[in-house]
């Protein structure tokens, strides 16, 4: 019976492809979003993800999220440090500065500054130059897209040419040469990165009575990272680990922005015009064949026979609808990935949503089809 | 009480071929309350294997009820029928449909033919309900579809590209392709004009009407009356008389 119905469904051309087509409409509206939403809300705590070393990130208490930077006495390093259970504890610099571009434009960016001695927090893959460099003079790393994008130079017939060894870049009006490009997990501002140490940092930035972003520590090999967590709280910090602070900056985002709403939305509607299209175009088609599985009903086809039938049938349009929407937004995500700085992520787990919703209509289509063969009389065949 | 049966001469006993559909006081109702139609009123008919019996009747005298019943696609609501010795109010409806595909085959006034299979495999559906594989189903349907006179490349047209003519004969290979017991026909000719009518009777009275075979058909149509071996006329919802010879109906016209 499974040729008759893959036939029967192939037969009528124009709602075979208008149901494919709303499938397909679903899938997309379903998976696309959902990634650019996933590769957004990833950015958000990129930073923390980036700086891979520390066990723990310690904050003022009342920070909210990363971007949230309230800072802290240059002491609580030292105070941290000495905190049991800690191996080390390193400062961190993180704020936001203008730098000045050749044409006299100015570029916000943001500014880390790295512990002088260590270097950490730095860069995880350096490009060109090596992240030691920052030691000498003056010397800043730019990260990758910056480099070629916001902070690239323009020649005088507009192109742009990237940032390179040697070149400077003016940073409150003090001068400031490239020794590295590196490369960055994109932020959610999407403003150039711009490395320096931490003593450089506190130099360029405007003055402030307390200028440390971050204190980022590793507990000591076999400790307890949670009990480590409360203790550095208990001396009046917030201490957490890097996953906890993804979080805290996570439903920060999610609290106090329209972006969840706004991207439910549009997978909504994407649903829904799934269901409008296809669920709708699936129903109709059953109803137009309901004379001819009424006739299958009476030569002496079973009502499980049937319902196979249409599941097949179900399944093999939500089968190429999902792969087909699956594959627009998996292609046309890899194209603008590679032109544009887009924030799309797709992991194997927006696969199994999109799958879900494509399943969910097609399963209510069929149901709804299903339903209306079980209970036709076929006795409807004789009707003309 | 009419009891409708081939009549025998007295004192001339006559073996007769077994019964192959018996119905008896059977009663259909539709609706309920005011809007209740009582399209069955107590009919009784005896069909027997190896005759072409016809149902003849005005529009809602309830000759496609009674073949409904009959084929087993219509539940009756008071009497007696049995085909072949089965009665379907006893049998449960996937007893009664596994039953159906395997003894009855259905001629359709629309022919009712999938139209997005060819030729063949329409004729072929009855073999593969019974759970023949598609290869075998369709070389088989080949072979009945010769027999309608369908060569290679009208076995391979879709129902749409063929005439009515055609798409008749395509039904009554698919009636026949599984061999059933019965063979009920509605209104087989009502869409065919006169000669193509003939011919499909022809055919019909050639391959369907066998020793082991009866064939039930409703018809309106004075023309194809001299195919039946009896005539049952129908008003009002029951079997006013069973004539034992077309002629005789020709006589009455």
């Amino acid at each position: 019976m499974n040729f008759i119905a893959i036939k029967m469904l192939l037969g009528d051309r124009a709602k075979y492809v208008g149901i494919v087509i709303g499938l397909t409409l679903a899938s997309f509206l379903v998976t696309w979003p959902s990634a650019i939403f996933t590769g957004v809300m990833s950015r958000t705590f990129s930073f923390v993800t980036d700086i891979g070393l520390p066990d723990i990130w310690v904050v003022d208490p009342t920070v909210q999220y990363i971007e949230d930077v309230k800072a802290l006495r240059d002491t609580e390093v030292l105070r941290v440090r000495g905190t049991e259970g800690i191996q080390w504890a390193v400062g961190l610099y993180k704020g936001a500065l203008q730098a000045r571009l050749d044409d006299g434009t100015f570029q916000n960016c943001t500014i880390i500054g790295l512990d002088d001695s260590t270097l950490i927090g730095g860069p995880s893959k350096m490009i060109v130059g090596q992240l030691s460099d920052l030691r000498q003079a003056s010397a800043i790393i730019v990260d990758e897209a910056g480099a070629n994008g916001k902070l690239a130079r323009k020649t005088s017939d507009g192109h742009r040419v990237p940032l390179k060894i040697g070149d400077s870049l003016e940073l409150n009006d003090n001068r400031c040469v490239v020794v590295g490009i590196c490369r960055v997990t994109q932020t959610f501002q999407n403003v150039p990165v711009i490395y320096m140490t931490y003593s450089r940092a506190t130099l360029v930035a405007p003055t402030q009575r307390k200028m440390l972003s971050f204190v980022l520590a590793k507990v000591k090999p076999g400790a307890d990272v949670p009990a480590a967590c409360r203790r550095v709280s208990s001396l009046g910090l917030k201490a957490y680990t890097p996953s906890e602070f993804k979080k805290l900056t996570f439903w920060y985002f999610l609290k106090y922005t329209g972006m969840p709403i706004n991207f439910l939305t549009v997978v909504t509607l994407g649903f829904i015009v799934g269901v409008a299209i296809s669920g709708q175009t699936f129903y109709n088609f059953t109803l137009d064949n309901l004379r001819y599985f009424g006739t299958l009903k009476a030569m002496g086809t079973t009502n499980r026979k049937l319902l196979r039938m249409i599941s097949l049938q179900a399944a093999q349009v939500g089968a190429i609808g999902y792969g087909l929407g699956i594959g627009a937004a998996s292609a046309w995500g890899g194209i603008l990935t590679g032109r544009t700085q887009i924030a799309f992520q797709f992991p194997w787990q927006l696969l199994l949503i999109s799958a879900a919703a494509v399943m969910v209509i097609c399963v209510g289509a069929a149901v709804l089809s299903i339903r209306k063969v079980i209970k036709l009389e076929p006795a409807i065949v004789f009707r003309s | 009480m009419i009891v409708a049966g081939p009549e025998v001469e007295i004192g001339k006993p006559e073996i007769q071929p077994p019964l192959a559909v018996r119905c008896a006081s059977v009663t259909k109702t539709f609706g309920t309350g005011t809007a209740a139609v009582r399209a069955l009123r107590g009919v009784d008919l005896e069909v027997r294997t190896g005759e072409m019996m016809m149902l003849v009747g005005p529009s809602g005298s309830g000759k496609t009820t009674l073949i409904s019943v009959i084929a087993g696609v219509l539940s009756r609501d008071g009497g007696e029928c049995s085909v072949f010795g089965h009665d379907y109010s006893r049998m449960s409806v996937d007893q009664t449909t596994q039953f159906r595909g395997e003894n009855i085959g259905f001629v359709f006034q629309a022919w009712n033919l999938i139209p997005a299979l060819t030729a063949v495999e329409n004729v072929a559906v009855p073999l593969i309900i019974n759970g023949a594989n598609r290869r075998t189903a369709v070389e088989r349907a080949r072979h009945v579809l010769v027999k309608v006179g369908f060569d290679e490349r009208m076995m391979k047209s879709f129902p749409l590209d063929l005439s009515g003519g055609q798409q008749q004969r395509i039904a009554i290979a698919r009636s026949l392709i599984h061999n059933p017991h019965l063979i009920v026909c509605d209104e087989p000719t009502s869409a065919l004009d006169s000669e193509t009518g003939h011919k499909i009777m022809e055919m019909l009275r050639q391959l369907a009407v066998g020793e082991n075979r009866a064939l039930i058909v409703v018809t309106h149509d004075a023309r194809i009356f001299e195919f039946a071996d009896r005539i049952a006329l129908m008003a009002d919802g029951a079997i006013t008389r069973v004539l034992d010879s077309p002629q005789e109906m020709l006589t009455k016209s």
